[in-house]
This record gives structure tokens, sequence and C-alpha cells, in this order.
């Protein structure tokens, strides 16, 4: 795609294109190059020099077994929020859909919370569980089941799971709400006249032809659950119990700030560039099939 | 990077029509108030802890220390919101609420325009470098915040702007997906219209103010709810930068408002904190709920 019509002269584009790339260079690619230089170095205890270590933090980071547990972790995490974000929206979208009248109302209340920040979902979430004033453990209590996130594991991290999902829930509604409205009304009606039910109807046509966006949303929901739930977890387990609920980017920043350990930190952020890297590779991959779909 | 997220989504957005005649696949009668009644039940179900965070914002410290907490109002309303906004924990919410909003706007005014020049610079013009300038704003997109966190923070303190307004912003407004919108955009934009400009001798520039921008109004508010939004929810970068809780944005500062210890949090005031929190992007949303959708979803064909 290119425009026929172009203006001339380079000193107007120049100067025209030049915000962006000071600021990128100054924010995107000497942080990023600092981060690769850095992630060769092991700074010495009093941060006046460092030895250079070539892939040694890599070599160290691998070999460490929290590291590979927060790897873990990020991909259960991950693959939960997904998910618990994706069903329950197809589900609430393929119900608006079947609506004429309502659905636009429904739709206004569904998108409240995505305008709620994660870390804002987090302090909600959190103020439901709480141990001691939250109202849902102690209902919980009131049944029998004794609710301690701080304590138990599983539950620390379905809390986090389900404070992350909660307002994609939103955002995946949207876009499955969308793409059902535009699923023709033609094919939907054949197959009905062919005695197809609901369901049938349902599984052969139309989530076939809603994989595009569940495509899409598959990458950017996993997209989410990496970079932007930082927050949440903050919030709620600040990564525990027993590191539990540390995913990569906690991990980045526990060690870097936290931990004042630059060397390790830099190399996690390296590890993180080069996951964005093939994410940001299979959304455009798709963007391209997507074209012959 | 929620806004880096949403830069490609299927196609399949057209409308089938607002309101479709109902044909013969359509549900009557009961089935119809069952799915009103599922959907009903899944709105609660996510409504819910907004509802709560609400509640709790309006009945006292007792009341919620002494569980279970009442599901409806309190009559403490104002009480609680008083003693939020004026003396808050730490800092006045007043003041969480004002940083969040030069934020939020700083972030949202500067990716819209540079990223309209930007875009402008790369669709109309042709000049040495472009195709390497257009790939060096691609490749930003890779580079969340997130992952860069420890080096770009020693850039924002060598240059002495941890603490203010301007470090909270500048890392935050280069926008690879801004320009690609606006590139997708511009190439839209018949090629007669610069053919005619060009033939009045009118300049570039003057192209662009008087053709252009009017004719960008849409993408520009679409894009404008996005990146508020985005703007005003960032946290983990306000929580690294701002050390000082006069510079604390609301977001961010909740957290902030937790006792260390083992004292227990004042809830109503971090309730209403929240609430407070959420309404700026709330109303965003839902009073511009059509150009809030189509910023996600149409924009992106």
């Amino acid at each position: 795609m290119e425009k026929r019509v172009t203006f001339n002269g380079w000193l107007l584009p120049a100067a025209l294109i030049f915000p962006q790339i000071l600021i990128s260079a100054v924010f995107f690619f000497y942080p990023a190059g600092q981060a690769i230089w850095q992630s060769l170095f092991i700074p010495d205890p009093f941060g006046l020099s460092s030895r250079f270590v070539g892939l040694g933090n890599f070599e160290f980071l691998f070999s460490d077994p929290f590291y590979r547990a927060s790897f873990v972790t990020t991909a259960i995490f991950s693959t939960l929020v997904t998910l618990v974000s994706m069903i329950p929206a197809l589900f609430l979208a393929v119900l608006a859909d079947r609506l004429i009248k309502g659905a636009g109302a429904y739709r206004t209340m569904l998108i409240w919370p995505y305008a709620v920040a994660p870390a804002i979902a987090g302090v909600l979430w959190l103020f439901m569980f709480n141990t001691r004033v939250g109202v849902v453990s102690w209902y919980l209590g009131q049944l029998g089941y004794d609710w301690n996130h701080v304590l138990n594991e599983m539950e620390a991290m379905g809390l986090v799971v389900v404070a992350s999902s909660w307002g994609r829930i939103s955002y995946n509604f949207l876009f499955f709400f969308a793409a059902l409205q535009a699923v023709p009304r033609s094919v939907i009606e054949a197959a009905a006249i062919d005695g197809a039910h609901f369901w049938k109807r349902f599984f052969t046509i139309v989530l076939p032809l809603l994989s595009p966006t569940t495509f899409f949303l598959l990458v950017v929901n996993i997209v989410y659950a990496f970079f932007e739930t930082f927050g949440v977890i903050h919030t709620i387990t600040s990564g525990g119990p027993q590191q539990a609920t540390t995913i990569l980017v906690y991990k980045v920043y526990s060690d870097g700030f936290v931990g004042q350990d630059l060397g390790s930190s830099s190399a996690q952020s390296v590890v993180l560039l080069v996951v964005v890297g093939v994410l940001t590779v299979l959304q455009f991959k798709f963007v391209e099939k997507r074209v012959h779909y | 990077m929620t806004s880096e997220a949403i830069k490609v989504a299927p196609a399949s957005v057209s409308r089938r029509g607002k309101e479709p005649a109902p044909g013969m696949v359509e549900k009557r009668g009961a089935s119809i108030w069952i799915t009103h009644a599922l959907m009903i039940f899944g709105v609660l179900i996510v409504f819910f802890p907004i509802w709560l965070a609400f509640v709790a914002s309006t009945v006292t410290q007792p009341e919620i220390v002494s569980p279970p907490m009442p599901l409806l109002p309190g009559e403490h309303f104002f009480e609680n919101y008083k003693r939020a906004l004026f003396s808050g924990v730490n800092v006045p919410v007043t003041t969480m609420l004002f940083n969040s909003l030069v934020m939020a706007l700083g972030i949202t005014i500067g990716k819209i325009t540079i990223s309209l020049l930007s875009a402008f610079a790369i669709v109309y013009f042709r000049f040495p470098g472009r195709n390497f300038f257009f790939w060096m704003i691609f490749i930003t997109l890779m580079l969340p915040v997130e992952v860069r966190i420890v080096p770009t923070y020693e850039v924002i303190a060598s240059f002495g702007m941890l603490n203010s307004y301007s470090g909270l912003i500048f890392p935050l407004i280069a926008s690879a997906t801004a320009t690609f919108l606006f590139r997708q955009f511009f190439m839209t934009v018949p090629d007669e219209l610069a053919e005619a400009a060009r033939v009045d001798g009118a300049s570039p520039m003057r192209f662009f103010i008087d053709i252009i921008l009017p004719m960008s109004r849409t993408n520009i508010a679409a894009l404008f709810v996005i990146l508020f939004i985005y703007g005003w929810n960032q946290y983990l970068w306000p929580l690294l930068i701002t050390t000082d809780p006069e510079m604390n944005t609301v977001v961010m500062g909740i957290k902030q408002m937790f006792p260390s210890g083992d004292d227990t949090a004042d809830w109503p005031v971090i309730m209403a904190t929240s609430i407070l929190a959420m309404i700026p992007p709330i109303i965003v949303v839902v009073s511009m709920q059509k150009l809030f959708v189509r910023g996600l979803v149409d924009s992106e064909k």
C-alpha cells in the first residue's frame, strides 16, 4: 500500500517524525539495549564496577529452580486467565446475540469492568475474599470451607486468576458479540431449515466462523496475562505464598527493584523480550492468514 | 500495554443491521425469558464486586470488620467520601485524582499528537530512511514498559524526572499502535484530495490541518477513549517512580493505603477511593460507548 500522490521535501517529514523517533530512542531502544547489555554483566556488591560474564546470567537463571518455577506458574496462570475470561464471555455473547431487544442494555452494563484497572480489580477481589472481613470468604466459612489464600497456594492462584479475568470478560464479550452479529443470517437459517438445532448450529457453523476472533483473543489475552496483570498480583498476593503466584513480570520487578539483582533482572527482561517477540509474530502471522480465511 | 494489544482485530465486525427482522431462528416465548434470566444472572455476577465496593464505601468500619458486612448501602456515604477526598490515608485522594488526570491526559494527548505527525510523514512523503523509521516505530510494539522497567527507571532517574509528571508521561508516550491506526486511515483518504491541495498550491501542513485533521476526528476520538483508560489505569510505572506520596496516582495509591503491619485497613476509605478511581474511566467508557467499541473493534480493519 503506497500513496500515489505525495509531497516533496525531506526536511518537513523529518521534523514531523522526529518526536516519535526521539521518544522511542530514549525510552525504548536505549533501555532495551541496556537490558541486553547489563544481562551480560554482574555488578560488584558496591555497584562500582561490573564483571563480564557472557551468558552466565542466563545459565544461572535457567538453573535457578525459582525461575523455572516462575515459568511454570506463568504458563498455568496465563492458560487459566485465558480460559476463565473467554468462556464466560463467549457464553454471554451467545446469549446476547439471541436477543433482539435489550442486547444493547446488557452490553452497556457488561463493559463496566473493562474500565476498572487491574490493580483496583485486585483490591475489590481481595476485599471479597479477605480472610478477616471478606464477605465471600465468610459465607464459604459458613458452608464449612475454610478459605485462606494467604497460606493456601491453590487458593491464591485461583483468586489472582479470577481477579485478572474479571475485567477481560468485558473485552472478550465485546469482540465475540460483534463477531456473532456479523455471522450471516442466511447461513444460520439454511441450517435451521435442514433441521439443525441450536447447539448443532453453534458448534458446526457459528464457532468455526468465530475462529479468527477466537484466535485473536487467545493471543491478546495471553499477552494480557503475561504483562498487564502485575497490578492484580501486587495488590492481592505480592507473589506469595512461597512464590506460588510469582509470574515472570512480577519476578523482574521483585528481583530488580526489591532484591536489587540487576544482572539477573536484566537477563529476565531479555527473556521476556523474546516472549513478546514470539507472541507478536504469532499475532501478525494470524493477520496474514485471516486475509485468506 | 493495553493499547498495544488492540492492533489486529479480525475484520468480522460489519453489522448485519441494527434490529434484524425476527427470522425463523429467533426464539420466542419461554426460551427468550430463560435467555434474559441467564443474561441478568451473568450481569449480576460480573457487577457484584463493584456493588460490594460501593456498599463498603457507605458503611462504617465496625460494620465491615464484624462479618458478614451488609449487602445494602449504609448511611455514611458523604462522611466516608469526604474523609477520602480531603484527608485520605497518606495524602488526600483529590491530589491523587489530579495526578492521575494529568498523567492520563498527558499520555493520551502526547500519543495522539506524535502519532498523527509521524503517520502523516510516513504516508505523505518519500524521504530517505522512511522505511527504516517505520520499522523502528513498528518494533516498539514489542517493548512493553513491564519488560524494560529497570533500565527505563535508570534513564528517568538520570534525567532527574523521578516524582515528576514528565517522568510519569514520557516513557509511556511512544505508541506504535496509534501510529499504525492513523497510517491505515490516511491510506484510505482519496488521493484526489492531496492532488487538489497540491494543484491549489497548498503547503503540506495546510493540507494536514485543513483536510486530514478534520477527517480524522472520529479516529482521534475513538483513540482518545482507549488511551485515556490505558493512561489512567497504569500501575507498575507510577509505583516505581513516584516515591513521594504527593505524586502518587490514584490507581497505584490505593495499595499504599493498606497498613504494612497487622493493623486493620481503613476499609470504608479504601473502598471509597476505589470507587473514585474507577469513576472517570467508567464515565468515559459508558458515555462514549459507541466510540469506545469502535476504537476497540472497528478501527482495526
